[in-house]
Order: C-alpha cells, then sequence, then structure tokens
C-alpha cells in the first residue's frame, strides 16, 4: 500500500481495475498524503474528504461487478477554477471567496463519468494571473523541490500536488503557459492541447481566445489517458471544436524515426539560462538518438509574443471581469452608497493587485483612442505569429526547445516588477496565441531543480506531441525522480 | 509613456474599480511600464496584416434551434447572491 502513491495514473487505473487494490484504499492514501503536506505546500483549497469517499466506495462497487470506465475509482484534484457544483469554487480570488458552484463544468463532469474521484480543488493564481502562484487571496504554493520557490503558474497548486504524489494527476488551464511552466518548475508533464480541443464551458474565464484547459500528471501516459477522457466536443462552448477524439493512449508508442524536430532559433535567446539551455540540448541530442532529425527554424515575430499576449489577454480579461459586479454572486461591499460605489468598492475590495494591474490595462488598451493603437495593432502581431508557426510546421513535425528560461525562483523575488514576472512566459505564449498543443516534459536538473523542455506540435497534433514526449520517457529518467521528503 | 494620476483615476472610473491612496502611485508607475513594455508593438510591420481574433482560422459562430434549454433555477442561483427578498436581487437605490 505504501507505494501507490508512486504508481502513475495509468497504473493506478489498471490496478483498480484488475481489483489489486481498492478505491477506498487508494482514496485514503492520497488524503494521508494531502493531510500530511498541505501545511507545508497549500497546493489545495478545498479538500472534498467525504464526498471522494462516497465515491470511492460507490467506483469499488462497479469495479466489483465489472463495470466501470477508464479511470474508475482513480482520484485526481481539479485547479480550483473549474466548477464543480455543490462544491466552494473560488478561482484563487476573495471576490469567489464563498461562491458554491450551482452547475459542474464540462471537463469535472466529463472526468467524473470516466470515475475519476475528485479530492479537492486546487490552489491557483488569482483568475489564472500569474506565473508563480504568489497572486493567489488564499497564499502561496510552495514548490516540492524547495519551499523557499515558487511552483510556478497559475497552476501551482495543481503541479505542486502531482510533483509531490498527492494525487496522481490534475486539471489545470493554460492561458499563456499555466500549465506547462509550472510543470518544468515542478519535474513533472503538463499538457495544453489545441485552443478547443478541450470545453472551456464552467472553466472561469479569462482571456477567452487564449484559455484552454489540460492536465498536469507524472508522465505522458498519464496526459494522455486523462486528456482522452476529458477532451470533445461540448455544445455549451461556442468555441468547442467539432473533431473527433484520437485514443491518445493507444497511439503513444509510435516511433520517433524521421520525425522532423525544429530547433526554435528565437528560444535559444540571450535570456535563457546556460545551465537551463545545456539541459534541453541534452535533452534534443535524445530525441537525436531516437531517430529524429533536427533542423534550426525561426519565426522572426516569436519575439514580440510577450508583449501582444499582454495586450490581448488583459483585453479579454477587463471584459470577461466585468460580470463581477457584486449584485448576483460574489463579493459585495458594506453600505454602498449608491450603484457606482457597490460596483467601485466590491471590485476594489474583491479583486487582488495582480488582477487589477490586468482589468485596468485591458481597460486602456480598449478605450477610445487607444484601441485601434494597441488591441488591433496586437491582434495584427499576433497573425504574423500564428503565420510564422504556421511557415514552421510546412517544413518540421514539431518544435522543441526550453519550457522557461531559468529554474524556479525564490518566493517574493519577482513581484516587485511586473514585468520580469511576464518574461517567465517567454517560451510558453507563443503556442497560446496560435492555439497550438504543447507540453512540457522534465529533461534534467539545474542545482537540485527540475527542467522543462517544450514540444510544441501543430493544431489538433496531441497525439504527435504526446508521442514525442512519451518516447522522451521511456529512455530518460528525469519523469520518475520524487523531491526529497515526499519519498 | 509616463501616466498621470488624472489618466489612472479616469481608466480606474472606466473599471468601474475603487483603489485606494496607496495602489494609486504603485499602478501609476507598473501601468506605465506595461505600456512602455507594450510600446515595442509599434515597430511591427503590420500594413496589409489582418487583425486575428482568435486561433480557428475559418470557424464562424456556431448557432442553434431558439428553444429553450434552461430551467428555472433561480432559488439555487440566489443561494450565491449577496443580498436577495422575494426572488428578486437587491441593489442600492439607483432612481430617487
Amino acid at each position: 500500500m505504501s507505494e501507490l502513491h508512486h504508481t502513475s495514473l495509468t497504473a493506478l487505473a489498471a490496478g483498480l481495475r484488475a481489483r489489486r487494490f481498492s478505491s477506498v484504499e487508494l482514496v485514503r492514501a492520497c488524503l494521508a498524503r494531502i493531510d500530511r503536506h498541505q501545511g507545508a505546500l497549500n497546493a489545495f483549497i478545498s479538500v472534498t474528504r467525504e464526498q471522494a469517499l462516497t465515491q470511492a466506495e460507490a467506483a469499488d462497487r462497479a469495479l466489483a461487478a465489472g463495470e466501470g470506465g477508464a479511470l474508475t475509482g482513480v482520484p485526481i484534484a481539479h485547479k480550483d477554477i473549474f466548477c464543480t457544483q455543490g462544491v466552494r469554487t473560488t478561482c484563487g480570488s476573495r471576490m469567489l471567496d464563498t461562491f458554491v458552484s450551482p452547475y459542474d463544468a464540462t471537463v469535472v463532469r466529463k472526468l467524473r463519468a470516466a470515475g475519476a474521484i475528485m479530492l479537492g480543488k486546487t490552489n491557483m493564481d488569482e483568475f489564472a494571473m500569474g506565473s508563480s502562484n504568489e497572486t493567489s487571496y488564499y497564499g502561496p504554493v510552495r514548490n516540492p523541490w524547495n519551499p523557499a520557490l515558487v511552483p510556478g503558474g497559475s497552476s501551482g497548486g495543481s503541479a505542486a500536488a502531482v510533483a509531490a504524489r498527492l494525487v496522481p494527476g490534475a486539471t489545470a488551464t493554460d492561458t499563456g503557459g499555466s500549465i506547462r511552466q509550472p510543470a518544468a518548475l515542478c519535474g513533472i508533464t503538463g499538457m495544453k492541447p489545441t485552443y478547443g480541443r478541450v470545453s472551456r464551458y464552467g472553466m472561469i474565464a479569462f482571456a477567452s481566445s487564449l484559455d484552454q484547459g489540460g492536465v498536469l500528471t507524472a508522465t505522458a501516459a498519464d496526459a494522455a489517458l486523462m486528456l482522452r477522457e476529458m477532451a470533445g466536443f461540448d455544445p455549451q462552448d461556442s468555441t468547442s471544436v467539432d473533431r473527433p477524439v484520437p485514443d491518445y493512449l493507444a497511439a503513444l508508442e509510435q516511433p520517433l524515426a524521421g520525425l522532423k524536430v525544429g530547433l526554435l532559433k528565437e528560444f535559444f535567446d540571450k535570456g535563457l539560462d546556460p545551465q537551463n539551455e545545456a539541459c534541453v540540448r541534452e535533452g534534443l541530442r535524445v530525441y537525436e538518438q531516437l531517430g529524429a532529425r533536427l533542423t534550426e527554424v525561426s519565426l522572426p515575430h516569436l519575439p514580440l509574443s510577450v508583449p501582444v499576449y499582454y495586450v490581448v489577454a488583459p483585453a479579454e480579461c477587463s471584459s470577461n471581469l466585468a460580470r463581477f459586479d457584486g449584485v448576483r454572486f460574489g463579493h459585495r461591499c458594506e453600505n454602498p452608497r449608491d450603484l457606482q460605489d457597490l460596483y467601485r468598492r466590491s471590485r476594489g475590495e474583491g479583486f487582488g493587485a495582480e488582477v487589477k494591474r490586468r482589468i485596468m490595462t485591458g481597460t486602456y488598451v480598449l478605450s477610445a483612442g487607444y484601441y485601434d493603437a494597441y488591441y488591433l495593432k496586437a491582434q495584427r502581431v499576433r497573425q504574423l505569429i500564428n503565420a510564422d508557426f504556421i511557415r514552421a510546421f510546412q517544413s518540421v513535425d514539431v518544435l522543441i526547445g526550453p519550457t522557461t528560461p531559468t529554474p524556479a525562483f525564490a518566493i517574493g523575488s519577482k513581484t516587485a516588477d511586473p514585468i520580469t514576472m511576464y518574461l517567465n512566459d517567454i517560451y510558453t505564449i507563443g503556442a497560446n496565441l496560435a492555439g497550438l498543443p504543447a507540453v512540457s516534459v522534465p529533461c534534467g536538473f539545474v542545482k537540485e531543480l527540475p527542467v522543462g523542455l517544450q514540444v510544441v506540435g501543430p493544431h489538433f497534433s496531441e497525439a504527435r506531441v504526446l508521442q514525442a514526449a512519451h518516447a522522451f520517457q521511456r529512455v530518460t529518467d528525469w519523469h520518475t525522480r520524487v523531491p526529497q521528503g515526499y519519498a | 509613456m509616463s501616466l498621470t494620476r488624472e489618466q489612472l483615476a479616469s481608466i480606474a472610473a472606466l473599471a468601474r474599480l475603487d483603489l485606494s491612496a496607496a495602489e494609486v502611485p504603485v499602478y501609476q508607475q507598473s501601468l506605465s511600464s506595461i505600456l512602455e513594455f507594450i510600446g515595442a508593438l509599434e515597430a511591427a510591420d503590420t500594413a496589409s496584416v489582418a487583425p486575428m481574433a482568435h486561433p480557428l482560422a475559418g470557424l464562424s459562430q456556431r448557432l442553434r434551434p431558439d428553444v429553450v434549454t434552461e430551467t428555472d433555477r433561480h432559488e439555487e442561483y440566489q443561494l450565491n447572491a449577496p443580498q436577495v427578498a422575494a426572488g428578486l436581487y437587491l441593489v442600492p437605490k439607483v432612481i430617487e
């Protein structure tokens, strides 16, 4: 029993089906680990213990009857951005501190239908705006590799929970790198699918043309299994794509020989820490040994991706977060004088510093006189970046490079200057602007801290991207490393 | 570019955000540096480039039949409301 937490999600699902252990045992083991490590990590905002145990009992009955889905009895956690009916859903914000969702996100519904059991809701940057998990109203999450460091963000709670082996998998969202960056900083696998692949229904909106749900797991195979169960068309999301979901898990074992890998010139820039670079280049050598052919490609407009993002994302955020008005749900100030006072003080008190900064940035770039110069201009440059990617994928199958410029940094070290923080996402934002699938896998260590390697593919090439990640993990063992104290 | 106190106050008013006196200089400074940062876009040649609103090229907005699909769950929804009475959301007096 003691080794269950070191068993991969895929193996746990198989073990449950073979009745080698029960879901109740497994759920109890995970809950015990959450109890033991939550104080040090702060990875969870809510733990849904009773509900999880009741579901585990039901899962065991289903398994005994030979019924059940692909994930029956497997415990997971949901990022607290996904609405869960009857369970508090905060999005890491004081604004939603007491909000109990009246409905389930499609992702939550689908994973439950596949048999997965929710153990709780994970901590995150407020409204997913952050790269360090320091903007959460519920306090920062700590990196299991070193508690003085950030786990990355915004899906920092999900990443820390998986890295510390509290749960075998967790949902997450990625608007500018919020799955891949914490995966890299915590030494796990993080998969952001193509825009439109996973339903956004019930996933609290930040920047609607960029937001995409995905997974954080120990291995690429686990990501393939979870994603297969989460993905698919949803009429309740107007940008959901009506296209069949391939069996990502079954497609994993295809050989990589002949795979054309593009080495993105702009990713190996002066901002990249030389030791990080060494790990990623070593990873590229592994790909060569696996039979991949490497060529250098250039995406000339990519260096503008961070400025484009910090126009487009705040603009969409200022519009999306206009719904928080203190009237129908969410925080309301005391004794409002009039309606304007109610709006302004409820929002001023309910939102944290970074969220307010982005709402105001967005308000400014959308305001009369600045719309063309900033917002339309950014949308045009976005088109150029997208065209760069499309052109690159005419000559290569995937692009490989670093996920982040550096390993995890100290809590508090980048909070004073927003631009320094924003530049953490310099290698991840491009995939969001173009809507491409991308995965981060562990590829080495710098000063005992994990480093991530990123694989980006063309639209709807999740199977190919996951194959590339899986092939790497078959011949390396970085993804099996567990932080000290979490064995 | 550097934002004045007045410019920041007008952005905050448009965004319906009450800022404390202590927050004003902080946002003046950080928003100014963000505007300078995004100013890098100016140099890009975007003549004859169409703006890109979302990544799903060629997809148009999907429509559905105009039929009622929701049931009345207002009591449930109002459990999250700050103030309700007789099934109505309460706000401060709007019309004198």
